[in-house]
């Protein structure tokens, strides 16, 4: 026998189910009391520094039927590009912006929504710069292991053009899927990232 | 210490896979194309905190947190472990979330419609953030099992949906947890989409007579391990370790 090497698995992933919403955002479902306000909804403070933005969407299935009972994360850079985390080591994100939001998506429409600023780039592990973009990360019923994505911004053609990650996606027309069309709400940047879990615009979904 | 390394690659035979048609609300919601394989960047290998100050004192106790007019009917019981990475080290400030049906299998959400009533006195939501040694704990009433539509008579065994917020976002992780003894874990379609023996065993919570309550509630160990880190000590040439 050679010597162990002392690691543990990782616990295995299994489906948040329909009832997601309990343990998430229990007053979006009415259980009340229990505490006041659900974890990420609000992204930014009056203080925020950065450029307000709209991000909405929704989520397909294979038959091209939104998701109802879909839970949404994203995570994001701060304007100048920096994450509110203490593993981030380039210096200090500002105080006024978590970067993290969580929202499900509409019971009748299957919408989400996210109000919160248009993140700064952020290096590629070579330095290179990498486009503006947000993480994602999807579950739901029937959604066995979360499925991490990103979206990148339309209006951001140059960098995307450069973007080291957006580089390394072999099947070229296969890249839209990851950015979101920009429109404006109430005079706000609206920008829409609709995500397909199956089918011809199948979004591209990364092992990270 | 060697906290700055990207995460070891998932091992993805030890999770279900994304098509599972037994389960058949997979089948249309599984991606079909492979995934994009990306090593970690910065935007992965951090992560929001939640802190300390978060929680409340009765957010880890789901006997108390929800009640209105007594305690929730069904047997009581401790939930207790540790958060710990692939390199067997303790996840300390992890965010730990779960949920449950009642002691009837019944969910308090509009969309469920199982006909075992809804306990007045349950809501079926907790959370917890571990302390330096990665450990967490919660009381709360052990949740029956219920039918769900998939075949005909599909049944899920006893559990508890558990989400987890370790230190990056890579980590991000939404389990389950089932109950030693439960012969049902073994006929169910969902926990069948984890293809490895070992690996479901490894969600199956340890009844604990040493850490029972004597006269008071049963508990069950359950331990849950999120993604580890490369050592940086050699692309770093042993700076910072
Ligand atoms: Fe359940």
């Amino acid at each position: 026998m050679v010597q162990k090497l002392d690691r543990l698995k990782e616990s295995p992933s299994q489906t948040a189910g329909p009832y997601v919403h309990i343990g998430a955002t229990p007053n979006w479902v009415e259980i009340t009391g229990v505490w006041n306000e659900d974890l990420g909804l609000v992204l930014v403070e009056p203080e925020t520094k950065g450029e307000r933005i709209v991000v909405k969407g929704r989520v397909f299935d294979g038959s091209g039927t939104p998701l109802k009972d879909a839970l949404i994360e994203i995570w994001q850079a701060d304007a100048e590009g920096l994450y509110n985390s203490p593993q981030e080591k380039r210096g200090k994100a500002d105080p006024h912006f978590t970067g993290w939001g969580r929202q499900p998506t509409d019971g009748t429409t299957g919408e989400y929504k996210f109000e919160t600023i248009k993140p700064g780039r952020v290096p590629y592990k070579d330095g290179r710069l990498m486009a503006p973009h947000i993480t994602f990360w999807i579950v739901a019923r029937g959604i066995n292991i979360g499925l991490h994505t990103r979206m990148y911004f339309g209006d951001e053609e140059k960098a995307n053009a450069e973007c080291p990650v957006l580089a390394r996606i072999e099947h070229k027309v296969r890249v839209p899927t990851l950015i979101a069309s920009r429109s404006e709400e109430n005079d706000v940047p609206a920008y829409t990232f609709d995500i397909h879990l199956q089918g011809e615009k199948e979004t591209v979904f990364f092992d990270i | 210490m060697s906290d700055d390394g990207s995460f070891y690659q998932r091992d993805r035979s030890w999770h279900p896979p994304a098509f599972t048609p037994q389960y058949k609300t997979s089948i249309l919601r599984s991606p079909q194309y492979p995934l994009l394989s990306l090593d970690n960047t910065i935007s992965e290998m951090t992560g929001p905190v939640f802190g300390h100050h978060k929680p409340g004192p009765l957010d880890n106790d789901l006997i108390r947190n929800y009640a209105k007019t007594g305690d929730p009917i069904g047997q009581r019981i401790i939930v207790y472990g540790r958060v710990l990475d692939e390199n067997a080290r303790p996840v300390p400030g992890a965010l730990v979330e779960f949920w449950q049906a009642n002691a009837g299998g019944r969910y308090r959400h509009k969309k469920e419609t199982y006909l075992a009533p809804l306990d007045p006195n349950f809501g079926g939501c907790g959370r917890a953030i571990t302390d330096e040694e990665g450990r967490y704990w919660f009381r709360t009433i052990k949740p029956g099992a219920y039918p769900w539509p998939n075949g005909v008579n599909d049944w899920r065994p006893a559990h508890i949906h558990f989400s987890i917020f370790g230190h990056a976002f890579a980590q991000r992780l939404i389990t389950q947890m089932y109950f030693e003894g439960d012969p049902m874990i073994w006929q169910c379609p969902i926990v069948s989409t984890i293809p490895d023996r070992r690996a479901v065993e490894q969600l199956i919570a340890a009844l604990d007579r040493e850490s029972t309550l004597p006269m008071d509630a049963l508990a069950y160990k359950f331990d849950i391990v999120l993604r580890g880190r490369r050592s940086t000590m050699f692309e770093n040439r042993m700076e910072g370790n």
